[in-house]
């Protein structure tokens, strides 16, 4: 979290302080990558870096020795928090989640406000989502307690983060909501923009953009807020490509990227990424999980895929060649994208970008099978 | 991951037996293989964790459900992409807030389908990622269904087969592409015979269309044996291609037991003048319309048949006057509608159609006559009387000679050539303005002539000049958007300023009708560029 001499907007340096906390900590809650209605919302290895301030921070001395001891406040708070969540989750267990399914939404948010509070907004936004599960149809006991399970797994993780190794250390900070800065070296490549879309919530509107390096082969996610009901600042077409470099956030086995310094404009490049088969996408999401278990979906493109229709409304995109299929997230399969990507394929295959995770497959982008532009599904 | 799962567990548990367990909580049932009392709940957490993850990682694909049939292809070239991105703005275009003040922008939405007319004529393909917008679009507006479902192609229909909310796409398709051809006459006949009665309708239409003695032939080789209600719509569908030969089974269409198909099969008789129908009505009228010699001028004297007999009836007459009109009127008009208008010459005394039209009429018979006449040259397709009764159009009354109605001079318009249209309309326009042309210019061919254009430029700018509001106008107005030849653009520049206020004008009227001006120009211009973008 130093100078690494990279033109980027840093975000480290701007600690929040405990009496505003509550504004700049709870814009960065929901920040932290989960909090949304959409499926969308729990994106592949990334929401969780804090937006913190938008303004380029001042860096004086005063604050350049007062920022660890910050830290390390910072640091107390949270375990508190973290204690006090694990008190909460064992409460609840122990009577037992039937009981928590009439308690209502209160305690929920009450139990958010204090890890507001604790300066851990990450945590907060996944406690505001343990609220909704009950209410979220039939199957909701076994979901509540995948929920709470991985939670109480981030809670251990940060108790006992100095023994993790560092990627998975890191990855623990920034998924609890500590501000993290994008380290390591610049990677300049020509970043084909594969999708771009926003999810809204009451505080803020997060735009997520995925690039695929054409030579590198890497898949990076860039991060963009603006107020609740704005469109962010940045802006990329899907099919260009842009030379740039960008800088990585620390963290094992997540892709969130910051772009750096651009050297082109948005050229359109008719590449595309490689892709894989539905047997695979699921298999590397599990292997993702080994690196960051908390990931809810991860990014990838399936070739030769053909969307067919399953039961009760629902989608899946199955292999032209062979035998398997990948379900379409139920969020998903009602937009209006959907019927794009249907109408795109005609019964035939395509190449389709997009999240595969535990709930399904989330389609963002897709080519026809032979030479044409990207399709935005979203 | 860090895990205080107990070493005295005998293995992981299966994960519904820890849902079960949580949900009645640990207080109430320990969780077997877990320690008991205060460290429960942390053990079946920490159980559930690693379930968790190892459930969600060894996630497989599925197998397949049953997979559609690919889409036709679609042997049309595909579109220009300048003029794909336009369709897709067209699309998106939601309508505005109604009538009254529309603001400078053109207004895409009635763009559309002019642009579907265009990329149909030009024989375009729809991109496939654009058909759910265009279904949508044309769901909500049945106007547009024809072209957009002709521009959509096949992968509309099949798509139409997957989502509920576009069925109306088959409804409209009824099997299309699926007919036999003409020439598979035993296809044809095999469908003739079994099909559903869709299905033969759809085949009769289709044939009558191509070969229209192929399709009387099928009709009429199982005609006795169909259904009373069956014949009524077989025999609407012969109305396309009506032709002479088609006289022999009207003909015996007219003695059938059904009323219905009776009359459906006079009123087509009565659609070709030298049937033998047209001939005996001609008779009829005949005897009810004659130049009185005796009187100062020549005027035409008429007298209503006084009764409708059974030859009047089978000829397709109704006996029944609708409420509110006298009986012999009634009679008399509809042997006027069918008499063949070329017996009038010989017996009016060898007058010409105009001669005749000017003749007075005795009685205040005139508005029936002339109405009668109108719906004649119309239906009969009859240029020289639809000149005679539409007049010069420069004539003082709105209403023409003999007080022929808009709406009757609107059709008797439509059976004049292209270019006389245009001339005729410019003319009233410029005699008479704007204020009653709306009607007369929904008849012009799209786009408008030049003169015509250059006639209704000049009257919005006298009526700009008049001192009202554009929005009196709003009809015309919304009409040159779509109508008026792009090429007009350049002329309208000089309007788009706002004038100085005159005295006794309507306040800010100037800035209102330079505003419309600039969306009528804006629309032109917007016109020019969609054709532009949609030539290959």
């Amino acid at each position: 979290m130093s100078d690494s001499g990279v033109r980027v907007r840093r975000t480290t340096d701007q600690v929040p302080t405990p009496a505003p906390a509550s504004d700049v900590a709870s814009r960065a809650a929901d920040a932290a990558g989960s909090a949304g209605p959409a499926d969308l919302a729990d994106a592949a290895g990334g929401g969780h870096g804090a937006a913190g301030g938008d303004s380029a921070p001042a860096v004086t001395p005063a604050t350049r020795s007062a920022a660890p001891r910050r830290a390390e406040l910072r640091a107390a708070r949270v375990t508190a928090g973290v204690t006090e969540l694990e008190r909460r989750l064992a409460d609840l267990l122990r009577g037992g989640l039937a009981a928590a399914q009439e308690e209502g939404y209160g305690l929920w948010e009450e139990t958010a406000a204090r890890m507001i509070d604790a300066q851990a907004p990450g945590l907060a936004a996944r406690v505001r989502e343990l609220g909704a599960v009950p209410g979220s149809g039939p199957g909701w006991p076994a979901r509540l307690l995948e929920e709470c399970a991985l939670l109480h797994l981030l809670d251990r993780g940060w108790l006992r983060h100095g023994e993790l190794p560092d990627g998975l250390a890191a990855t623990v900070r920034s998924r609890i909501g500590l501000p993290s800065s994008p380290g390591g070296p610049p990677v300049r490549d020509r970043w084909l923009v594969l999708a771009q879309y926003d999810t809204h919530d009451t505080r803020l509107t997060t735009r997520r953009i995925w690039l695929y390096g054409t030579e590198s082969g890497r898949t990076a996610l860039v991060l963009s807020y603006g107020a609740a009901g704005r469109a962010p600042e940045l802006s990329l077409p899907v099919g260009r490509a842009l030379d740039a470099e960008t800088v990585a956030y620390p963290g094992a086995g997540q892709s969130r990227v910051a772009l750096g310094e651009r050297f082109s404009t948005p050229v359109p490049l008719p590449a595309r990424p490689p892709g894989s088969g539905p047997a695979e996408a699921a298999a590397r999401y599990g292997e993702a999980l080994a690196d960051d278990p908390w990931q809810d979906a991860y990014p990838v493109t399936l070739r030769r895929v053909v969307p067919v229709p399953a039961a009760e409304g629902s989608w899946q995109l199955a292999d032209a060649d062979g035998d398997l299929a990948l379900p379409v997230t139920p969020a998903a399969g009602s937009r209006s994208g959907l019927w794009r990507l249907v109408a795109l394929s005609g019964g035939s295959p395509v190449t389709v970008f997009g999240e595969c995770g535990h709930r399904g497959f989330t389609p963002l982008t897709a080519w026809p099978e032979g030479p044409g532009e990207a399709v935005p599904l979203c | 991951m860090s895990s205080t799962f107990s070493a005295t567990a005998t293995g992981p548990l299966p994960w519904q037996e820890l849902v079960t367990a949580a949900l009645l909580g640990t207080d109430r049932r320990t969780p077997p293989g877990l320690p008991p009392g205060r460290e429960a709940p942390a053990a079946l957490l920490d159980a559930a964790a690693v379930a968790t993850v190892r459930r969600r990682a060894g996630l497989c694909a599925a197998p397949v459900a049953v997979r559609p049939e690919p889409a036709a292809p679609d042997p049309r070239p595909p579109l220009p992409p300048a003029a794909a991105r336009r369709l897709v703005v067209l699309l998106a275009d939601r309508p505005g807030t109604g009538v009254g003040r529309r603001g400078a922008a053109p207004d895409l939405r009635e763009l559309l389908p002019q642009w579907l007319a265009l990329a149909n004529e030009r024989g375009f393909a729809a991109p496939p990622e654009a058909l759910p917008a265009l279904l949508d679009a044309a769901r909500g507006r049945t106007d547009l269904r024809p072209a957009a479902l002709a521009f959509a192609g096949p992968r509309a229909l099949w798509l139409a087969r997957l989502n509920p909310d576009w069925r109306f796409a088959l409804r409209a398709a009824q099997g299309g592409g699926e007919l036999p051809s003409a020439e598979d006459s035993d296809r044809v006949r095999g469908l003739w015979r079994q099909g559903l009665f869709a299905e033969r309708v759809a085949l009769l239409s289709a044939l009558r269309a191509r070969t229209p003695a192929a399709g009387r032939a099928l009709l009429s080789s199982t005609w006795p044996a169909e259904r009373a209600e069956d014949r009524l719509m077989f025999l609407d569908s012969l109305r396309t291609g009506l032709g002479p030969e088609d006289e022999p089974f009207l003909e015996r269409a007219l003695a059938d037991r059904s009323r219905n198909v009776r009359a459906v099969a006079a009123e087509l008789l009565s659609a070709l003048p030298d049937s033998a129908l047209a001939v005996r009505m001609g008779r009829r009228a005949a005897t009810c319309v004659a130049v009185d010699v005796t009187a100062p001028v020549p005027t035409l004297v008429v007298e209503a048949p006084h009764e409708c007999d059974a030859g009047m009836e089978r000829d397709g007459v109704v006996a029944q006057p609708p409420a509110g009109r006298g009986e012999r009127s009634w009679w008399l008009g509809q042997l006027l509608d069918v008499a063949p208008l070329r017996t009038w010459p010989g017996r009016l005394g060898g007058r010409t159609p105009q001669e005749i039209v000017a003749l007075p009429v005795a009685d205040g018979w005139q508005g029936e006559l002339h109405a009668a006449w109108c719906r004649a040259a119309v239906r009969q397709r009859d240029a020289d009387w639809a000149r005679a009764l539409l007049g010069a159009p420069s004539a003082p009354e709105a209403g023409g000679p003999g007080a022929v109605s808009l709406a009757e001079r609107a059709k008797l318009l439509g059976t004049l050539g292209t270019e006389e249209r245009a001339a005729w309309v410019a003319g009233f326009i410029g005699t008479h303005g704007l204020s009653e042309a709306f009607q007369l210019l929904g008849v012009c061919t799209v786009p408008w002539a030049g003169e015509l254009g250059r006639a209704v430029v000049d009257a919005l700018n006298i009526a700009r000049d008049a001192g009202s509001y554009p929005w009196s106008f709003s009809g015309v107005m919304g009409l040159a958007e779509r109508c008026l030849a792009p090429a007009e653009a350049d002329r309208l520049e000089g309007l788009t300023a706002i004038p100085d206020e005159t005295e006794g004008a309507a306040p800010g009227a100037g800035g209102y009708w330079a505003e419309a001006f600039q969306r009528l120009t804006a629309t032109l211009r917007l016109r020019a560029a969609m054709t532009a973008e949609l030539t290959p």
